[in-house]
């Protein structure tokens, strides 16, 4: 179990409080999470990192209401999702998108369909407003020219681009990322988070980025918070998981952290003030 | 003494042989009720879906086409054949009694009551039901049933209700159709071929037909309609909670021959029971 940090947490829109998490039944009853505790920021970027079945995109269902935790209160906002009812629990999801890992674009639907979709089906703007917008955001995401493909015609990272423009579609304010970059090569990935980056400024959103892609994804984070065998760390930085003294965080990051783990002062990591 | 009734007394593994089946069988019985609520919550919502707008016409549209008119072809072979056999097989069979007059009347009445409707769902079962099913099926396993409901989309009012609707208007049209082009069949076989007098096949057709048998078929053709699409959608979208249907395409491949079996076991089933009570 971990307190709630707080360190960097003045306004949180998120907070998980002791909650617990299992599969299975019996003897195969496997505990996920246990009695976790931590916040996330609004308007900042909270990376949710850990290795495989350590609970990331439990996590992220937890959140949206997809799962039902087996204690403890998931909170959006001072709401606690699990009492929400199904009525409730849709109104609460219009203030969210989410990219899936595999985008989950609807295939026998075009990209423009794809986009167009939550405003066609949660607004009541005109076909002439929606088209103007869904063609505004795929120029802005650099998919101009590509609404008529269908998503089996498309490259691993414009699926990502085509999830990420219908996420956005109704402006929301806390957008779910579940490993957003997992098959994509390497410069893709970078074009990925340097997306992310300037749309957040653009749109000021909470970012919640559920990814295995260790260090890379500790650049865009506001902070991390590391998954492990049922149990949660929050660390403002990536420096912070550097210093930290616990085996198993130092364990982690040298098994993913490598080059910084060996030579922290390279990356300005030397600071005392990380040592906790 | 002793040792004959050590005998009879259930050991150890006996007895947990015992306490397994029964444990097994609980845990079935459990999963069959769990199985069956999710299906009812299931329908209640997809019924629900046609109270609540915006309203997926031309879903609507594309499913009708799907489900009604890409069946006309397979529909019009089976109806086809099914008249031109039972015209045949009722000639034999009143050829023997000399009342060749009433084979109008023997196959319009088996077709619209019994042929007509079961055949014809049996047919969409096989043809549109399954596609469904593994449509759903697919759309579950790849997270796109999820991001629905991420958007706030309700998932039974956008995937399942056109679909419904569809089946709830096509299904009895087919049927109508399999009943016409089935007498039509009855006709070729008994009167061109066999030489039965054509004026007393139409007149009996006309004499023994009531608008209460054709009420009885097209009763049953919205009630196949509707199981074939509950229970085809139904086992796509909850393909994985489905014990042991396994994993990603195979777990799809599984589930969607169990729907199509189910679904033509249901139809059959249906078919006794309104038969039993409406006839």
């Amino acid at each position: 179990m971990t307190e709630p940090t707080g360190n960097t947490i003045d306004d949180p829109v998120v907070v998980f409080d002791q909650v617990s998490k299992s599969f299975g039944e019996g003897l195969r009853k496997h505990r996920v999470l246990d009695r976790i505790s931590f916040s996330i920021p609004r308007g900042l970027t909270t990376v949710i990192a850990g290795g495989s079945g350590q609970g990331k995109s439990v996590t992220l269902k937890l959140i949206l209401g997809l799962l039902t935790p087996d204690s403890g209160r998931v909170l959006v906002d001072g709401i606690n999702v699990p009492s929400l009812s199904r009525r409730e629990l849709r109104r609460l999801r219009t203030r969210f998108g989410v990219l899936f890992q595999g985008a989950a674009l609807f295939d026998s639907l075009s990209v423009f369909e794809n986009v167009a979709l939550p405003l066609r089906e949660r607004t009541r703007l005109d076909e002439a407003a929606i088209r103007e917008k869904v063609e505004d955001t795929l120029e802005k995401l650099e998919l101009a020219g590509h609404g008529d493909k269908y998503p089996a015609q498309l490259s691993g990272g414009m699926k990502k681009r085509v999830g990420l423009a219908r996420a956005l579609q109704l402006e929301p304010e806390i957008v779910l990322f579940d490993e957003p970059t997992t098959g994509l090569d390497p410069v893709m990935t970078q074009e990925i988070y340097s997306l992310f980056s300037r749309m957040q400024k653009r749109l000021g959103y909470t970012a919640v980025i559920v990814s295995h892609d260790i260090p890379g994804v500790f650049d865009l984070a506001d902070q991390i918070i590391l998954l492990n065998k049922g149990e949660v760390d929050v660390f403002r930085d990536r420096c912070e998981i550097v210093h930290s003294q616990k085996p198993y965080i130092r364990e982690f990051a040298e098994m993913t952290m490598g080059a910084l783990f060996a030579h922290p002062d390279k990356e300005n990591c030397a600071d005392e003030k990380h040592a906790s | 003494m002793h040792t004959v009734s050590a005998e009879k007394k259930p050991g150890p593994s006996a007895l947990s042989g015992i306490a397994g089946l029964l444990i097994s069988l609980g845990d079935g019985f459990l999963y069959l009720l769990t199985d069956l609520g999710r299906m009812g919550i299931f329908l209640l919502a997809t019924v629900a879906g046609l109270f609540r707008r915006p309203f997926r016409f031309r879903e609507l549209l594309k499913q009708l086409r799907f489900i009604g008119g890409g069946s006309l072809a397979v529909i019009f072979f089976t109806a086809l054949s099914s008249g031109m056999v039972l015209g045949l097989q009722g000639y034999y069979s009143l050829h023997k009694f000399g009342a060749e007059g009433m084979l109008g009347s023997a196959v319009s009445l088996t077709l619209i009551m019994e042929l007509g409707p079961v055949l014809t769902a049996l047919m969409v079962t096989g043809r549109a039901g399954s596609a469904m099913c593994a449509e759903l099926g697919i759309m579950r396993i790849s997270e796109q049933i999820d991001a629905l409901e991420c958007m706030a989309i309700d998932p039974f009012r956008f995937l399942i209700t056109p679909k419904l609707l569809a089946a709830l208007i096509s299904v009895p049209l087919l049927t109508a159709f399999f009943d016409v082009v089935g007498i039509f069949g009855g006709y070729l076989a008994g009167v061109k071929l066999m030489g039965v007098n054509a004026g007393s096949f139409f007149s009996g057709m006309q004499q023994s037909v009531t608008n209460h048998d054709l009420r009885l078929g097209v009763i049953k053709s919205i009630v196949f309609g509707l199981l074939l699409v509950w229970i085809c959608t139904g086992r796509g979208y909850f393909v994985q909670q489905i014990r042991g249907a396994g994993f990603g395409a195979e777990s799809v491949s599984r589930v969607t021959t169990q729907a199509v079996v189910l679904s033509s076991i249901a139809v059959l089933v249906f078919d006794y029971l309104l038969t039993a009570v409406l006839l």
